[in-house]
């Protein structure tokens, strides 16, 4: 099949209902096709329970529906157990949950978590509140002068120290991608354990889990054209046995006296009281949608509105790309010169060109690269080399406005 | 480009804020205050020297978009000189402007002052900057208010 995002534009209500719309924050979040926006309202019209312990048959209905939703990210992810996914409102809560309920009952005083410059807060800022009331060293393996994740120090800092090594596998403020294979294969070589932040990658390459041989994967199904409010973890099943509880309520429990509380196998140890139901069910036909037009083609699609928009905003006078190493993916980071980001980003809303412009939720990494901030573009299966047109030409018009580039 | 954003991003603001006036910490400033706007990262801070009532001097330094920058630059010139009232009144009046609140009468010695800040209220079809654009006279009231060297203010 041959990628037409002109034609896969028309799934997307919301290009219709913003004629001109030019959308580059993808990374921020994607937009939702009809098939996913119907499909949740078709759910509550005509299935909707809420599930487990229902004897009815609409809330065996629905519970079958978010229960076949989980065997649809198992596919997704390739991982081996159905048990093994654990639905969370999001990649922040999937990680606070590992850092929370795996870190709070294996780390110790004197171990060390890993992190790398190139993290979102998400998975900085739960290990620094884990590590205060415990007492463990957080880590962080710097990136080289071209913007990429230095690896050789990565694999110098891995210690028998090491309990964890939580990485991005894209990372959101610049676009640099991350060889998180090598690092599972570095991590385990020390024993420590490896979580992958996919919130970037999920939705623009095959992700297989256990091929990766990752312990922990997290994504967020809003970044991946689903729903807002739900997002996965995926944990290994002999890891996930081991954790206790994250929350405690209703649905994760098997017996409760004032005395004890028995808890509930994996995953559902893990999804107290009422789930985002229609949330999970709508990521599976956001998955569902992915899977149709095939994320061989949307990696390629990605690689090469990337390649086209780095040679693009490489050719704008008075324009620097932050620097992503040797692979960038789906996201471009850019300083225009002389002119605040957020400037840029307010001018470029007059052209209906919407784009990020701040820290990302990476001010280390910008602290790192010396920058307060930058105006980001990322892409879509709805974006085309005319977005990226319309991007530049923006810019160009906001240079004429601050009369930083007169040309 | 819609009208609005020419409107806001107007010479005046791109002067000001390429070219910032008063931009430097007073040696011994009376009062003081940091104002940040931490969803944008903006920041601004602005030193008082006042004689009683009387504004003797005043100036900013910071970092930010060209708006809170020229919002700040264009505060310093316009209050040097006038009284802790008047600048109240002016940003009384600026503020309900930016913020679509009702409108405030001033003093007719205050109209050319208000009319000045004029091309800074474009913003108020963008919600996410007004508190860019009131960054400044937040943070100069902060000063004001603490009676002393280095409050902060927060907007968001
Ligand atoms: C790399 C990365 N990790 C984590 C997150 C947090 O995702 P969420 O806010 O959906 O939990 C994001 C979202 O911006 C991200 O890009």
């Amino acid at each position: 099949m041959s990628f037409d995002p002109q034609a896969l534009r028309r799934d997307f209500p919301i290009f219709a209902n913003n004629p001109g719309l030019v959308y580059l924050d993808s990374a921020a979040s994607a937009q939702k096709p009809a098939a996913v926006i119907d499909g949740v309202s078709n759910f509550y019209r005509t299935d909707y329970a809420n599930i487990h312990r229902g004897v009815y048959r609409l809330s065996a209905k629905s519970t079958e529906l978010y229960e076949n939703a989980r065997e649809r990210v198992r596919k997704f992810l390739n991982a081996k157990h159905f048990g093994e996914i654990v639905f969370v409102r999001g990649a922040t809560e999937g990680i606070n949950l590992v850092a929370y309920s795996w870190g709070g009952a294996f780390l110790k005083p004197g171990d060390e978590v890993l992190l790398t410059e190139l993290e979102h807060h998400a998975n900085i800022v739960p290990w620094q509140i884990l590590r205060d009331r415990i007492g463990f060293k957080i880590v962080a393996a710097p990136i080289d002068a071209t913007g990429g994740l230095d690896l050789a120090k990565l694999e110098a800092l891995i210690s028998p120290r090491t309990k964890l090594v939580a990485v991005t596998q894209l990372a959101n403020a610049t676009g640099a991608m991350v060889p998180v294979e090598t690092i599972a294969r570095l991590a385990h070589a020390k024993g420590a354990k490896i979580l992958v932040d996919g919130c970037q990658a999920a939705p623009r390459l095959a992700v297989d889990v256990q091929a990766l041989d990752c312990d922990f994967y997290v994504f967020s199904g809003h970044k991946i054209y689903g729903p807002t409010g739900i997002g996965v973890l995926y944990a290994k099943k002999a890891i996930l046995d081991a954790m206790p509880p994250f929350q405690g309520g209703g649905d994760m429990i098997l017996n409760v006296t004032f005395e004890k509380t028995e808890f509930q196998e994996p995953p559902v140890r893990f999804e107290a009281g009422t789930p985002d139901i229609s949330g999970a069910i709508g990521l599976a036909m956001a998955l569902d949608y992915v899977d149709a037009i095939g994320r061989d083609a949307i990696l390629a699609h990605e690689e090469a509105l990337t390649g086209y928009g780095v040679d693009i905003v490489s050719r704008l006078p008075g324009v620097r790309l932050v620097g992503a190493g040797q692979h960038r993916l789906g996201i471009l980071s850019l300083e225009v010169e002389g002119i605040h980001p957020h400037d840029v980003a307010t001018l470029l809303d007059g052209h209906k060109v919407a784009v990020r412009a701040g820290h990302h939720c990476a001010q280390p990494l910008l602290d790192k690269l010396g920058l307060g901030a930058t105006t980001r573009a990322s892409f879509g299966v709805y974006n085309d080399e005319r977005d990226i047109d319309a991007f530049a030409a923006a810019v160009k018009a906001a240079q004429r406005t601050f009369k930083t580039v007169t040309r | 480009m819609t009208m609005d954003l020419r409107d806001l991003y107007q010479d005046i603001i791109l002067d000001h804020g390429q070219h910032p006036r008063n931009f430097h910490a007073l040696a011994h400033p009376s009062h003081s205050a940091n104002g940040h706007n931490p969803l944008c990262g903006d920041r601004v801070t602005i030193y008082l020297d006042l004689d009683g009532d009387k504004i003797k001097d005043v100036s900013f330094v910071g970092r930010g978009y060209a708006i809170s920058q020229a919002s700040a630059s264009l505060m310093t010139e316009i209050v040097k000189g006038k009284t802790l009232a008047e600048a109240d009144a002016l940003f009384k009046s600026f503020h309900a402007k930016v913020t679509g609140g009702e409108e405030i009468s001033l003093p007719s010695e205050l109209e050319d002052d208000a009319e000045r800040l004029e091309p800074l209220t474009g913003v108020k079809t963008y919600p996410a900057r007004v508190k860019c654009a009131t960054l400044a006279w937040h943070a100069f009231e902060a000063a004001v208010k603490s009676g002393a060297l280095g409050a902060t203010v927060k907007t968001e």
